[in-house]
This record gives C-alpha cells, sequence and structure tokens, in this order.
C-alpha cells in the first residue's frame, strides 16, 4: 500500500506520488483536489463554508473556500509545483437534510460552496476538469497522485471514480 | 459577557451541564411513556471539541448513523440534531417495535421504521426544547424532523459548519439511554444562533 494521509474536516494536506489523500465523510463540505499534472504533486482540502469574509475567527485557512485554495496552491508551489499546470476536481456540497418549507441559509450551504469554490478556481486560473456535486449523500474520497484520479465513495450510490 | 465556545468559564458550563441534564431527563420520560416501559438514562456529558476531532466520535467520520434534525424558532431561534449510530438506531428500533431486541436490520430501513425515528426524534428533541423552554419561560416552537441515514461526518457536518462560522470548536450533550440490556447512545447538538445563547443566559440571570 503506498502512502495515505488523512485530510480531516477543515483541513488541508499534499502529497507527491504515489501519495493518496483520503477525506471521510464530505456532507455539505467540499473536498477541492488539486493536481499538478507534470510533478504529479496532488493537494486536497476539506472546506466548511463558502467565504472567509465577514467571519471575525479566521485562523483556520482550510476551513474556507476561499483561503483554502490560495494556501493549498502556495503549499503545492512550495513543493515545487507549477501553478500553470495545476488542474483541479471537486466533491462533496451535498443537503443532508430538507424540510418542506425550506428557506434556510443553513441548508443551502452546500450549493454555496460548490459556487464558492469554483469561483475561487477561476479566478486562480485553474481548470475544473470534474466535478461530483449536490444531492442528498455523503461521500469520502480518495485521490491518488500517481493517476489524478479521484475516487468517490458513497453508501447507497456506489462507487465512482472522476 | 457574552457566550463564546472557545471562553467558556466554569459558571457557564455548569448552567448548560444543568440544561442538559433537565432536557435529557424530559427526553427519556418522554421516550418511557411513549415505549410503556422504564428507560434509564446516565448524567449527560458535555463535549466541546476541535473539528477535526469529530471523527472520534461514533466510531469514525464514514461510518453509517441517524441525524434526526429540526430548527427551532420565537423567542429564540436554532436546530437541534439528535445523532445515533447504527446500533443505538437498531436497539432504539426494537424498542419501539418488538421490545425484545430481535428487530436487527438497520441496513434494510423502510418506510415504517423511518416513520418510527422521526417520531422518536420528534419526542426526543420536543421533550427536551420544552424543558429549556420552562426554565427559561421563553417561547420556543419547532418545525417536524428530518431523519437520514448516511457517514458520520456528512451528517455532523451540518451542525458543524453552524458553529464554523464562530469558531473552530462545537459543543454538544451526551446522553445515554438504557432499556433493559439494550443501551441507546446518542448525541444531542443543541445549536442556538449566538444572539439566543446570549437570551438563553440572560432568561436565566446568568448574564
Amino acid at each position: 500500500m503506498s502512502n495515505i494521509v488523512k485530510v480531516g474536516m477543515a483541513d488541508l494536506n499534499t502529497v507527491i506520488a504515489p501519495g493518496i489523500l483520503v477525506t471521510l465523510g464530505l456532507g455539505s463540505c467540499v473536498g477541492i483536489a488539486l493536481y499538478d499534472t507534470e510533478r504529479r504533486i496532488a493537494g486536497l482540502a476539506h472546506i466548511m463554508l463558502p467565504s472567509s469574509k465577514s467571519i471575525n475567527n479566521k485562523q483556520n485557512p482550510a476551513k474556507f473556500a476561499d483561503t483554502a485554495v490560495e494556501t493549498l496552491l502556495n503549499m503545492m508551489i512550495e513543493r515545487g509545483a507549477d501553478q500553470k499546470v495545476i488542474v483541479a476536481k471537486i466533491a462533496g456540497g451535498a443537503q443532508m437534510f430538507s424540510f418542506k418549507n425550506n428557506n434556510s441559509n443553513l441548508l443551502n450551504i452546500g450549493k454555496r460552496n460548490v459556487i464558492a469554490t469554483k469561483e475561487i478556481l477561476n479566478k486562480f486560473g485553474i481548470p475544473l476538469l470534474a466535478e461530483d456535486t449536490g444531492g442528498n449523500f455523503g461521500r469520502t474520497i480518495e485521490f491518488h497522485s500517481d493517476t489524478g484520479i479521484l475516487v468517490v465513495k458513497t453508501i447507497n450510490y456506489g462507487i465512482k471514480k472522476i | 459577557m457574552n457566550f463564546n465556545i472557545d471562553k467558556l468559564d466554569n459558571f457557564q458550563l455548569d448552567v448548560l451541564k444543568e440544561i442538559a441534564n433537565i432536557g435529557a431527563g424530559n427526553a427519556a420520560t418522554a421516550l418511557s411513556i411513549m415505549l410503556n416501559k422504564p428507560i434509564n438514562m446516565d448524567v449527560p456529558k458535555i463535549n466541546i471539541i476541535y473539528f477535526n476531532e469529530v471523527e472520534n466520535i461514533l466510531g469514525g467520520a464514514d461510518k453509517k448513523v441517524t441525524g434526526i434534525y429540526l430548527e427551532f424558532y420565537s423567542d429564540i431561534a436554532g436546530t437541534v440534531m439528535f445523532v445515533l449510530d447504527e446500533l443505538s438506531t437498531e436497539n432504539l428500533l426494537s424498542f419501539f417495535f418488538t421490545g425484545n431486541g430481535k428487530e436487527k436490520n438497520f441496513n434494510e430501513l423502510d418506510e415504517m421504521k423511518f416513520s418510527a425515528l422521526k417520531e422518536i426524534g420528534n419526542i426526543l428533541t420536543g421533550s427536551f426544547l420544552t424543558a429549556l423552554s420552562k426554565i427559561t419561560g421563553l417561547d420556543i416552537k419547532y418545525t417536524i424532523p428530518s431523519v437520514t441515514v448516511d457517514m458520520a461526518g456528512a451528517i455532523l457536518s451540518v451542525p458543524l459548519i453552524e458553529f464554523g462560522q464562530q469558531g473552530d470548536r462545537a459543543l454538544f450533550v451526551e446522553t445515554k439511554f438504557t432499556e433493559g440490556m439494550e443501551q441507546v447512545n446518542g448525541y444531542l447538538f443543541l445549536i442556538p444562533n449566538m444572539d439566543s445563547y446570549n437570551i438563553i443566559l440572560r432568561s436565566l440571570g446568568v448574564v
């Protein structure tokens, strides 16, 4: 077995091939996988909220889409990655619970996390190659740095490779 | 003095413990009346954890659990989530249906069992909120719960995201109900919005 690095909630990390990055049980959170296709350097962030703006306590950059992408990108560049060949794949952003009169901000957080993630990737000029987002179910993801494949596992909807 | 999970003093913690104790006591009584059998309850524990420690509860972020979730509003507003592990869900359902613990097929939760979980969730969380309303004198209304069975991390992310807007830690009450040899370990997340925390503490004369 190759090296497996776990990424917790509001956490991020990087590996070099053949390492594997894993994050368990994504719900409304979004897993952002970045990959240097030439040097096979991979990064994964497990974000909880769309934006660090208007939040007072922002000590942990891995918690927000905007600051997580920037921090992860810098960590990868420090390990020798070149931003020009970095691509992205994302998964998560589900809505785990629903109500009849559903206008709660909290319940739409998954969708907002996905939108914010796409915006920030766009801002850094990182192409989004694939995504498995939305729905009402949890996802466990494995990001394989030797191939750039993101494996998405669910309880009721099988396994998907993107 | 405003409420802040990262700066809770012992006195505020004691107040929360007392609320949890009365709330969970009411929930156990309600469960006992519904099932028509004695339900014992341990003194609830208040836990405060960092988000990346979530894996340590419920046996892992990818473990299958049951989440019962509802919103409350009126004088105070927020959400309540009651989370049960696989075995506890089976035990709770067996209290409900047969009472002999033989009803153990969590993997095949049908419509009927979902309804039962929704009803149990309604009674447990409802009696908890009723207790909170009685102690504080505040009016609290709540929605019908929504029930989901999925990965622990995915279900817990719902209350944790709410805490995430304030800090890096979450506060929850750990309760344990027992009927005969069967045990139900439940985790109750009571998440008033920050204004509501202050209203609760003020109504108790704490701030």
